[in-house]
């Protein structure tokens, strides 16, 4: 089973301009997307920006202020969760305390009045699926985090959902733990081929597993597209910043293409970047933010030459250097003093950098991005 | 029980280390006992010694004979005070199960002043709040009048002195002890579990049956066990609201035991009277499945 991009299939899940407010709180303010059958979609942001508020929508926990959302084409706003073909993994699990594994499992089919030998036959293999075989008899008490993960997850998956919501199901499981359930829950979608709708805060774990990832922040959604595209590409300042490391620079627009932007930033140096097309309000004079992803930094002792990928390079004076394991992060700092940091490759041809060494800090034009500086930006933007 | 159990797994670790530091573990292996001690010790005195003593006399003079003489004698009695106790704790559950639920799920910020209100009868002491019953319900007064208007009882009818009377002032005497443990169990209830019910397609209904009423069964076991002992020990009511048609054992046992102490009927009275409360106890939680919690 592959995970087909949304585009390619009909909705499962239609969130049609979708506002949730709790008196004056607005918890999500105009969420628009579609999630795809058999994708794994995560819902990533910080405590608070409406990503949990959005999901138990989706589960019927709460209804849209105002807003629709279907499921395969049907509109289910008003319809009470028990009566939506969509389960949830819940937080903490919820699982049933009085109940053994096996009971857990089959309530949902129950519910359903399921005939008891199917029960039986679908709570097994579902069993299998989460190779919990020989749990079957025990309590929830009884068991470890990481197997009550499992019960729960099994619990959802047995009813067949068009969708199954999943609400930082991983949050309470050690580091190491959380990586193995990471590539589990990916296996198991990939065995059952149903729709996941993950939400984290956890950057990681939202690169790691999905399709695609929307990003929210403040009830909105920031950006929505595929680990590589928020990742490379992010729209905004918040995006950039959340997910993964970035230097991020002030600057000021000189020219603005359709795809691309020059700007000054860091002292005067005249650099080229990427600008998503969709973006606007920055035209020439406008304040910026130049992005540029630690990583894609490399260090040289001279000014490179200007290549054909449009290599950016700036003078700056190194003020700390950290041996990490695989990188050694390099603390620099600009003309203008600001700070850029650089994670290199330990075996990159330097020599012995030290504090107040002056260096050349160098990028290509794709890895650079501009950024709108205002927080409080337009539309939320939309890959496909 | 759990008073002989807990010294043994204090016990457990000094095995595993051998000889060495005994002191320490010796006072270890003590401590335990030292908490139970004055406790203990105030049940062997007023307790245990008295209900042997009791045991010894309930067999004089006549032996076992005794006890079939009290049953036979005072069968009806015995099948009686039953009868009350346990209506009056079926009543306390109908009444006081809904009412906890209410206010351990609805009763957001005011939660502490409705249980408040649940207790605050008991600031008046017992016997003036079955006193006021009288008052209430005496021939004359504002309950019989409304229902000899109502043509719900004829004009011939009261209700002092009779079984309804006993029955519904046992039921409000004792029905805080049944709605508090209710409540306690209720309000822990992790409400995330009736959205998992019902993410999993139960109807309220069924997530109640299937979830709330199995996990407050603990205090409702609780709640019956404080309801039904002390009603079917009780006198007061019977004394005060009832009449020759509702003496309970208590009545015969207060009656007799203030006139002439030590007799031996009397004692294989009391005998009865437990044992039977612990058969009846020990079938109830046999029957709700909830041996781990007794």
């Amino acid at each position: 089973m592959t995970s087909p991009a949304a585009a390619d299939s009909a909705p499962v899940i239609e969130i049609d301009h979708v506002v949730k407010r709790f008196g004056d709180f607005v918890a999500v303010d105009d969420a628009d997307f579609s999630i795809g059958q058999g994708e794994f979609f995560s819902m990533l942001g910080p405590s608070g920006c409406g990503k949990t508020t959005t999901l138990r929508m989706i589960a019927g926990f709460e209804q849209p202020t105002t807003g629709a959302i279907r499921l395969d084409g049907v509109d289910v706003s008003k319809v009470p969760p028990n009566k939506r073909d969509v389960n949830t993994v819940f937080q903490q699990y919820a699982l049933f305390p009085h109940m053994n594994v096996f009971d857990n499992v089959a309530f949902g089919p129950q519910s359903k009045k399921v005939d008891k030998a199917t029960i039986k036959k679908r709570v097994t293999e579902m069993l299998e699926i989460v190779r919990l075989t020989e749990f079957a008899s025990r309590r929830p008490a009884q068991l470890s985090g990481g197997q009550q993960q499992r019960v729960a997850l099994a619990r959802a998956l047995v009813n067949l959902p068009k969708a199954l919501l999943l609400d930082e199901p991983l949050g309470a499981l050690d580091l190491k733990l959380r990586h193995a359930m990471q590539f589990e829950l990916k296996r198991i979608q990939r065995e059952v081929g149903i729709t996941f709708v993950y939400v984290t805060h956890d950057q990681e774990e939202a690169l790691t597993m999905s399709d695609r990832i929307a990003v929210m922040s403040d009830g909105r959604v920031e950006q929505i597209g595929t680990p590589t595209e928020i990742y490379d590409n992010p729209a905004s300042v918040f995006v950039a910043g959340f997910i993964g490391q970035a230097n991020l620079w002030p600057a000021t627009v000189m020219q603005r293409a359709s795809d691309c932007a020059t700007v000054t930033a860091l002292g005067g140096a005249t650099l080229t970047a990427t600008c998503h097309s969709k973006v606007d309000g920055m035209g020439a004079g406008d304040a910026a933010t130049l992005m540029v992803r630690p990583e894609r930094i490399a260090i040289s002792l001279t000014q490179p030459a200007s290549q054909t990928g449009g290599e950016q390079s700036v003078n700056a004076t190194v003020t700390d250097l950290t041996f990490q394991g695989p990188i050694v992060r390099l603390a620099l700092e600009a003309a203008d003093g600001s700070p850029i940091i650089a994670n290199v490759d330990p075996d990159a041809d330097l020599p012995l950098l030290r504090p107040g060494d002056s260096v050349w800090a160098s990028w290509s034009q794709n890895a650079a991005c501009v950024l709108p500086t205002t927080l409080n930006q337009q539309s939320p933007l939309q890959e496909a | 029980m759990t008073a002989a159990a807990a010294p043994s797994r204090f016990r457990r670790p000094r095995r595993d280390r051998g000889g060495e530091d005994t002191g320490v573990s010796a006072r270890r292996w003590f401590t335990p006992w030292l908490l139970i001690a004055p406790g203990g010790l105030w049940l062997l005195v007023f307790f245990i010694i008295p209900l042997f003593s009791l045991g010894r006399l309930s067999l004089e003079n006549g032996g076992l004979s005794n006890y079939s003489t009290v049953i036979s004698d005072n069968s009806t009695v015995i099948i009686r005070t039953f009868v009350y106790a346990t209506l009056s704790t079926v009543a306390a559950i109908i009444i006081g199960y809904p009412l906890a639920y209410v206010i351990a799920t609805k009763g957001g910020k005011y939660k502490n002043l409705l249980l408040a209100l649940v207790v605050l009868p008991f600031f008046v002491t017992y016997l003036v709040r079955t006193l006021s019953w009288k008052i209430l319900l005496f021939d004359g007064g504002p309950v019989v009048s409304i229902l000899h208007s109502l043509g719900i009882l004829s004009e011939s009818q009261g209700i002092l002195g009779s079984p309804f009377a006993v029955v519904a002032a046992l039921t409000y005497n004792f029905l805080p002890f049944m709605v508090l443990p209710i409540y306690v169990s209720l309000e822990k209830l992790d409400r995330r579990l009736l959205d998992a019910a019902a993410d999993l397609y139960s109807s309220p209904a069924r997530a109640f049956r299937k979830i709330t009423l199995p996990l407050s069964l603990p205090g409702l076991f609780a709640g019956t066990l404080l309801t039904f002992i002390p009603a079917a020990g009780d006198f007061v009511n019977s004394e005060l609201l009832g009449s020759e048609r509702t003496v309970m054992i208590g009545n015969i046992i207060e009656k007799n035991f203030g006139k002439e102490f030590f007799r031996p009927e009397l004692s294989a009275l009391s005998f009865m009277l437990m044992a039977i409360i612990l058969i009846g106890v020990i079938i109830y939680a046999r029957l709700l499945g909830t041996e781990e919690i007794a």
